[in-house]
């Protein structure tokens, strides 16, 4: 393999592997708050970039892509107020088929609003055909737009949650509820904002990627289960390791292709990996065994 | 006791064949089709409450283990063997001396030597079984979420398998799957003719699955699985070993959902992708909770119920959506189950949290 | 004589904490002997240990003369250790007499074949497991709870039912965490008799508890743990002028 066709495939890899990662954070902002692994969460990614393409057709990108944002923000803040939020203690179990169920009404609203059909936002800079060279790779601007404005979120996210009094209340409430409230942070509430912050960069991600991969509505699955895979990966709730486990498993993915791996079993390969951590290493390959124990599980 | 089983199998024989004379009577006949399809259907649903409502596993998966029924008797009893016969296998020459092969003829008139379904029930069952094992060792450590995506991940696995191979009829699927012969003059299959007789044939496997779950649930097994589900230390220190009580009945429910699996399809005369999709696993899950978990008859009514409405085409191309949408409400308000639903209760429980 | 139970340098952290700290000691065959010591000294952690509910760090613990450290618990209770749970644990949704049928798993073998077949060896066992945990109700005079869901019985009651379905697997061994805890004077004597009954029936006991007088009253042998930690053994009236232990009790 050609040092070219090298960072090709590196870059292929680190693109989808970015994306992994941002469905893998959305994962764990809510699992912090709440423990609630929401099955969603592939939903908000869809619905972010479906919405920017139909308001797009009213509005300049921009304006649709913050329309949008804002609009996912929106559902994923009355998915918590009308389903979750009055819920006492509900068992693990009750949590999981709930947030199943609404990841197929969400789906299947999708589809009878916008059809099966495929569709893409425009490329943010050139076209189709644009590219740059890099690291004797040759590139789509979007690539660079997607690796952009991920890193932007992901480092925009963990200064939020170190600086922010409304980040850092956040985080006292996912390392100890209780004492959380006792401090008079309204946790209720902030179940809420974090299934809002993770619907928003959930959208944000489906804006950026949607001129490289398409947008349809049943994508959200696929893309839940490698994000989930990416979050175990990484540990459960470690949001800056789940970064390193998307690139990793982004990487992998890229690489399966290159040596002649059928494109079909690509997915499997990814929920294999799962399939083998969890039995292996449940804490994930970043997370330590102790802290894991002494989350819910 | 006895007498309480026999109530039961009376009772359900009795409902069974009062359906089978109404439809006749009304001349709503074709209604057997859907009805002995929602049964098979069931079979996999009651399979599927002794691990959920029983052993307290959650299982995203069971759409796999249908699968994994279906496609491997169709793809074995649609094979043709007549030229590996011609070209000396010692395996399949074994097969024909112990008249285990069927020969028939192609729509084309050219000679087809397949496989017996027996064979290939047997082949499937075993299959499943063993999958089931290999996969419940590692998978029922997990717990809660780590559970659910693990068993949502096999399914999709399962998926992905059968709609990439070629030998699995890709996105086509499987179709012209023979008829299954159980006895002589008694085949599993969609023929107009014998659609009664396969009614009464899957009552017959639904009814006699449904009285081996019943009298499990009231054994010693049952009692050890509803202590896991309940306290499981102090299960533990019963003496019950716990792992492999799980292990066991993920795999009996494995093979309920297979045998539901092959016999549908051939029944139907084949299987697609779709029986195999996540969105199937949801489903029977949904099903389960509906009928609150722990409860066998809850299943086996909802199961009969929804199924059937669906197959109707009652919710037209709602049909996911009215199911996601009842697997909310159930688990909003209902958690237990519609059956044991107290409408004033749960106003009391809105009272309350106000 | 060879004791039956041995423990040797037994060791269990939770992250930072200690909870059994080097414990050693012996239970002999046939006796009772309590453990006490101050909340949160590791006395259920010890228990736990024993029957594998926890795996320990380090140390051994043979029962006897087998090493039983690193078996699953179910192996353990098969083998003859029973117990009682400081917060009883009774299986929800069944009732006292079905406690106890579960009690009776390991004198029992209907597997699942069996279960789904119902076959006459199954129901001739399945009556006599009945029939047997019906003794045992009637044995701690609860037979007239039997068919009343468990969970719902009332406390002491409650009580009673897991003394049954602890004693329904015929132990060597009965391991029982608090058994007096949250009952009256009436009750906490009626548990002391039980006790001693058992131990006549040549069951060996080994009893957590805070009430001193039921431990004083009844126990050949008593260990006092603080901190995870093994401060002294004895019999009753040793501990009760144990200069260490009444330090422990009453507050430096
Ligand atoms: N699973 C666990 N994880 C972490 N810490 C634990 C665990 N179980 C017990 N502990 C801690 O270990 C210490 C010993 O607990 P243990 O329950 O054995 O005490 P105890 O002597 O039984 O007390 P009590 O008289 O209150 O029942 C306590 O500080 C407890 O908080
Ligand atoms: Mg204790």
């Amino acid at each position: 393999m050609s040092l070219d066709l090298f960072s090709q495939y590196i870059f292929a890899g680190i693109t989808y592997g970015i994306i992994y990662a941002i469905v893998a954070i959305g994962f764990n902002i809510i699992y912090n708050t709440t423990g609630i692994i929401n099955f969603a969460q592939g939903e908000f990614v869809m619905l972010g970039g479906m919405t920017a393409i139909s308001f797009n057709h009213f509005i300049p990108l921009p304006m649709a892509i913050i329309a949008a944002v804002l609009f996912t923000m929106l559902i994923g803040a009355l998915i918590e107020i009308v389903f979750i939020r009055w819920l006492e203690s509900p068992s693990v179990l009750r949590m999981i088929i709930i947030t199943i169920g609404l990841s197929i009404i969400i789906r299947e609203i999708a589809l009878h609003v916008w059809g099966d059909t495929v569709r893409a936002l425009p490329y943010f800079t050139g076209n189709v055909v644009s590219s740059v060279t890099l690291l004797g790779a040759s590139i789509s601007p979007q690539v660079l737009w997607v690796l952009a404005v991920c890193s932007c979120i992901v480092v925009l996210l963990s200064l939020f949650f170190k600086f922010t009094p409304l980040g850092k209340e956040m985080q006292a409430c996912a390392a100890n509820r209780l004492a959380a409230t006792l401090c008079g942070i309204n946790a209720k509430n902030m179940v809420t904002f974090s299934f809002m912050l993770s619907a928003a960069i959930g959208a944000v991600a489906g804006c950026v990627v949607s001129p490289i991969t398409s947008s349809q509505y049943d994508m959200g699955t696929g893309l839940a289960i490698k994000g989930f895979t990416v979050a175990v990966l990484g540990g459960l709730g470690n949001s800056m390791a789940a970064v390193a486990a998307g690139l990793l498993l982004g990487i992998l993915e890229a690489f399966s292709i290159a040596v002649g791996f059928p494109l079909a079993f690509q997915d499997a390969i990814s929920i294999s990996i799962l399939l083998i951590i969890l039995f292996v290493r449940p804490h994930g390959l970043f997370g330590n065994k102790e802290a894991a124990s002494l989350k819910e599980f | 006791m006895a007498t309480k089983k026999i109530t039961t199998i009376a009772l359900l024989v009795t409902v069974v064949v009062i359906v089978q004379i109404g439809t006749q009577l009304t001349g709503t006949s074709y209604y057997l089709t859907q009805l002995t399809m929602t049964m098979y259907s069931c079979l996999l649903i009651i399979g599927l409450c002794l691990v959920m409502g029983y052993a307290g596993q959650i299982s995203l998966g069971h759409a796999g283990f249908f699968a994994i029924g279906g496609y491997t008797s169709a793809s074995l009893t649609t094979l043709n063997v007549l030229p590996s016969l011609e070209s000396g296998s010692s395996c399949v020459h074994l097969l024909n001396s112990f008249g285990l092969l069927t020969a028939s003829t192609s729509m084309y008139g050219d000679p087809l030597l397949r496989i017996h379904p027996w064979i290939a029930f047997v082949v499937a069952i075993t299959l499943t079984a063993l999958i089931a094992f290999a996969l419940g060792i590692p998978v029922l450590k997990l717990k809660g979420h780590y559970l659910a995506m693990a068993t949502l991940g096999f399914g999709i696995i399962i998926f992905r398998i059968v709609l990439a191979m070629a030998f699995f009829g890709e996105a086509d699927g499987i179709s012209d799957v023979p008829g299954f012969t159980l006895l002589p003059g008694l085949t599993v299959t969609g023929n107009i003719e014998e659609r009664i007789v396969n009614y009464y044939i899957a009552a017959a496997v639904l009814i006699s699955g449904f009285v081996l779950l019943l009298n499990l649930i009231d054994s010693r097994v049952g009692r050890a699985l509803r202590a896991i589900h309940g306290a499981e230390d102090a299960a533990d220190a019963m003496g019950i070993n716990t792992a492999r009580y799980k292990l066991y009945t993920f795999v009996l429910s494995a093979v309920f959902a297979a045998i539901a699996g092959v016999l549908l399809t051939h029944y139907t005369g084949g299987i697609s992708p779709s029986d195999a999709g996540v969105m199937k696993s949801v489903r029977y899950v949904a099903i389960v909770a509906i009928g609150g978990m722990a409860s066998l008859w809850g299943a086996l009514a909802m199961g009969g119920v929804l199924n059937f409405l669906s197959l109707r085409g009652l919710f037209g191309s709602y049909d996911d959506a009215v199911f996601g949408a009842i697997l909310i409400i159930i688990m909003l308000f209902a958690p237990e189950g519609v059956l044991r639903l107290s409408l004033w209760s749960t106003l009391k429980r809105f009272k309350v949290e106000r | 004589m060879i004791p039956l139970l041995k423990i040797r340098n037994l060791n269990k952290r939770f992250g930072g904490l200690h909870a059994v700290n080097a414990v050693s000691f012996d239970l002999k065959k046939g006796a009772i002997k309590a453990v006490i010591g101050p909340n949160g000294a590791g006395k259920t952690t010890l228990f736990n240990l024993i029957c594998g509910a926890l795996a320990a760090d380090s140390g051994a613990v043979e029962f006897d003369s087998q090493p039983i450290l690193g078996l699953k618990p179910y192996q353990i209770a098969a083998s003859g250790i029973a117990r009682t749970f400081q917060n009883i644990k009774m299986f929800p949704g069944m009732t006292a007499l079905e406690n106890v049928m579960v009690g009776l798993h390991t004198k029992s073998r209907a597997g699942f074949w069996a279960g789904m077949l119902h076959l006459p060896s199954t129901l001739c066992e399945e009556k006599r497991i009945r029939d047997r945990a019906y003794e045992l109700l009637e044995l701690l005079d609860i037979a007239q709870f039997a068919d009343i869901e468990a969970r719902s019985l009332a406390f002491g009651q409650q009580r009673a039912v897991e003394f049954a379905r602890a004693l329904a697997s015929d132990p060597t061994l009965l391991l029982l965490d608090e058994p007096a805890a949250g009952l009256n004077i009436y009750e906490t004597a009626e548990v002391a008799r039980l006790i001693t009954k058992i131990q006549q029936q040549g069951i060996t006991v080994l009893l957590v508890e805070h009430d001193m007088s039921l431990v004083m009253d009844i126990s050949d042998e008593i260990v006092v743990l603080s901190f995870g930690q093994h401060i002294a053994e004895g019999t009753p009236s040793e501990i009760q002028h144990n200069k260490e232990v009444i330090q422990i009790y009453l507050g430096e």
